[in-house]
């Protein structure tokens, strides 16, 4: 038996801000949170508690402004990394609203980041197989490689193509942005069963961020955090997604 | 455009283009013709002064003709290289009765040049005419390509402006039969210090014909500027018209700046569809993160978006040497771009 190789993720004191009109505005104020290999985090939180925001700034979007604290993988400055850098290092992001770009054929994508990622080309028979192959378990139209990127996919197809991205890009830690959200029954099927073969096959490490219970039933988390207000305000084990469900969040927001 | 002067003197030039030309298959021909007959094959009189310039000195035309019935199959290329000084010229081309080809003419090398293309589709003539202008960075050019198409005649054209330090390129297409049809792409990709400008006029004069036309520009550096101007008029007999025309531009960098005009005349309620759209936005930054967050670097994300804007475009040419050139020289004008972000 061999032993996955252990990575961790960790995040300290985290503060972020957004320039607004009004002014520059703190999202994040202030979140803990260490994602190791194999485990699984759930977050759940209110619509506007900073969710994308903690995502995005993982990820090193822009638009997000780093006050205080410090993101680390494997003890290495994450907010040091320029975005590519990021996922070189490990990082992956399934965004809430993944981007269109017009012209660019998803194969061509696909294996340009791949090529990047690894710091070479894939060997082109196995990388065309691993490709076809991961696109058939996510029910995946082989026709969807000569399309552009996202180009006019639907919400759902979008969310199995960010699945397809993890599944071929083996990243050591990804953050998943309401992957979850708009998704029939069938397809939340389909795309827990492909985080589910990520976590065994490479072990890997994921922060689920979700508004609903129902695909916790098919990625089983180990925490649940709780996020209010652009911080931690909560956290237990699988128990207490039961109970957000059924009390909603308004004890929390009565503190803050 | 103070530059355009020297295009404008009412004066013969002494310099000319050195022609390399591909073979010509039976039913093609490429000859010269005299002041008097170019005067009368070209399809109407030139439009701007520049073009007039160009018929009235260029000393006669070369006249490229296809028999009808002719159907070439491989592309006719024509090269014109440029090695300086003031230069007029005048081409015709005539495509005759249900003949089909392509013909691909690039102009590189440096020159002062003003021109007049003469395009002329006899009925159910097929010609797709792509004109590369892939000048030096010195190069001064005001050309005028002038279309009639007989019935049921069909003209793709394509334009690709990459080079030269001002190019101006009008096109005008007139029907004169019904049930005929225009395709006219362009692109162009304008750097500091260059000024590209393309005015289409699409006449629809007849009834049931199609015009379509989607140019699509980058523009880099400070002072790089375009001009698009896409004029259609759909006249009171032109029942049955159906026209679209599209203009984008993507600006890379702070300063550049690109102009866009669309404007549509319609004089009948009779048409089948006529709209236009027009659009300049700055590079995507939501793009570029989505690249970037899959480990692409930003050279090669902004290489995969502005190929990715062009991408549709260039895929319509139908002439595949044509089409990996311009990929490549998209590339290449990236590079530049890339050396100037690194300076801001
Ligand atoms: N660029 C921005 N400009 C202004 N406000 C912003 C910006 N980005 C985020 N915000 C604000 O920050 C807050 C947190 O937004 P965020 O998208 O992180 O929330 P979320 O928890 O992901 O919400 P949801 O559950 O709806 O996805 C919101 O109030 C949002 O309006
Ligand atoms: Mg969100």
């Amino acid at each position: 038996m061999t032993t996955a190789p252990q990575h961790t993720l960790e995040i300290r004191n985290l503060h972020v801000t957004v320039e607004t009109p009004e002014g520059v505005k703190e999202i994040l104020k202030g979140v803990d949170l260490t994602i190791r290999s194999g485990e699984t985090h759930a977050i759940m939180g209110p619509n506007g508690s900073g969710k994308s925001t903690l995502a995005y700034s993982i990820a090193g979007h822009p638009k997000y402004t780093i006050t205080e604290g410090s993101v680390t993988l494997d003890g290495e400055d994450v907010l040091e990394m320029s975005v590519d850098e990021r996922a070189k290092a490990g990082l992956f992001l399934a965004m809430q609203y993944p981007v269109e770009v017009p012209g660019v054929s998803v194969s061509n994508f696909l294996r340009t980041a791949k090529t990047a990622i690894d710091g070479e080309a894939p060997k082109l028979r196995t990388w065309v197989k691993d490709v076809r192959g991961a696109m058939e378990n996510l029910r995946m139209d082989p026709a969807f490689g000569e399309r552009g990127v996202n180009e006019g996919f639907s919400g759902g197809e979008k969310k199995r193509h960010e699945i397809l991205q993890m599944e071929l890009l083996q990243p050591k830690i990804a953050i998943l942005d309401e992957t979850d959200s708009g998704l029939d029954v069938d397809a939340l099927r389909i795309v827990s069963e492909g985080v589910n073969r990520a976590k065994e096959t490479t072990g890997l490490g994921v922060m689920l961020i979700t508004h609903y219970t129902r695909i916790l039933g098919y990625i089983k988390p180990d925490y649940v955090h709780v996020f209010v207000n652009g911080r931690v305000a909560e956290e237990g084990g699988p128990e207490l997604a039961d109970r957000l469900e059924a009390e909603g969040y308004d004890r929390y927001l009565a503190d803050a | 455009m103070r530059e355009l002067a020297p295009l404008f003197a009412d004066e013969p030039a002494a310099g000319h283009l050195a022609w390399t030309t591909s073979e010509l298959p039976a039913g093609v021909s490429l000859t010269q013709v005299s002041e008097d007959d170019a005067r009368t094959r070209t399809v109407r009189a030139p439009g701007d002064r520049a073009s007039a310039v160009a018929v009235k000195h260029a000393g006669g035309a070369m006249a490229l003709t296809f028999a009808a019935n002719t159907v070439v199959d491989e592309p006719i290329t024509i090269d014109l290289e440029g090695t300086g000084g003031d230069v007029r010229g005048h081409l015709l081309i005539e495509v005759g009765t249900s003949a089909e080809a392509t013909v691909v003419i690039t102009r590189t090398g440096t020159a002062r040049y003003s021109e007049l293309v003469s395009v002329d589709l006899a009925d159910n003539a097929s010609l797709n005419l792509v004109l590369i202008q892939q000048w030096d960075a010195d190069a001064i050019h005001a050309g005028e390509v002038l279309a009639r198409l007989g019935r049921d005649a069909r003209l793709r054209g394509t334009v690709a402006t990459l080079g030269g330090k001002v190019v101006r390129l009008n096109t005008s297409a007139a029907f004169a039969g019904e049930g005929a049809s225009v395709d006219l792409f362009g692109l162009y990709f304008a750097d500091s210090g260059q000024h590209q400008e393309h005015q289409l006029f699409v006449d629809h004069a007849v009834p049931h014909c199609t015009s379509r036309v989607t140019y699509k520009g980058a523009l880099a550096g400070a002072t790089a500027r375009s001009v698009w101007i896409g004029d259609v008029l759909i006249r009171a007999a032109a029942e049955g018209t159906d026209t679209y025309e599209l203009n984008r531009n993507l600006v890379l960098t702070d300063g550049a700046r690109a102009d866009s005009v669309p404007n549509l005349e319609i004089e009948t309620g009779e048409i089948a569809g006529a709209g236009h759209a027009s659009a300049t936005g700055r590079f995507d930054e939501e793009q570029m993160f989505y690249l970037r967050s899959r480990g692409i670097s930003e050279d090669q994300a902004r290489k995969l978006v502005v190929r990715g804007f062009f991408a549709d475009l260039i895929r319509e040419i139908g002439v595949p040497a044509v089409e990996s050139s311009l990929l490549n020289q998209i590339d290449s004008e990236l590079a530049h771009v890339e050396e100037v972000i690194e300076h801001e």
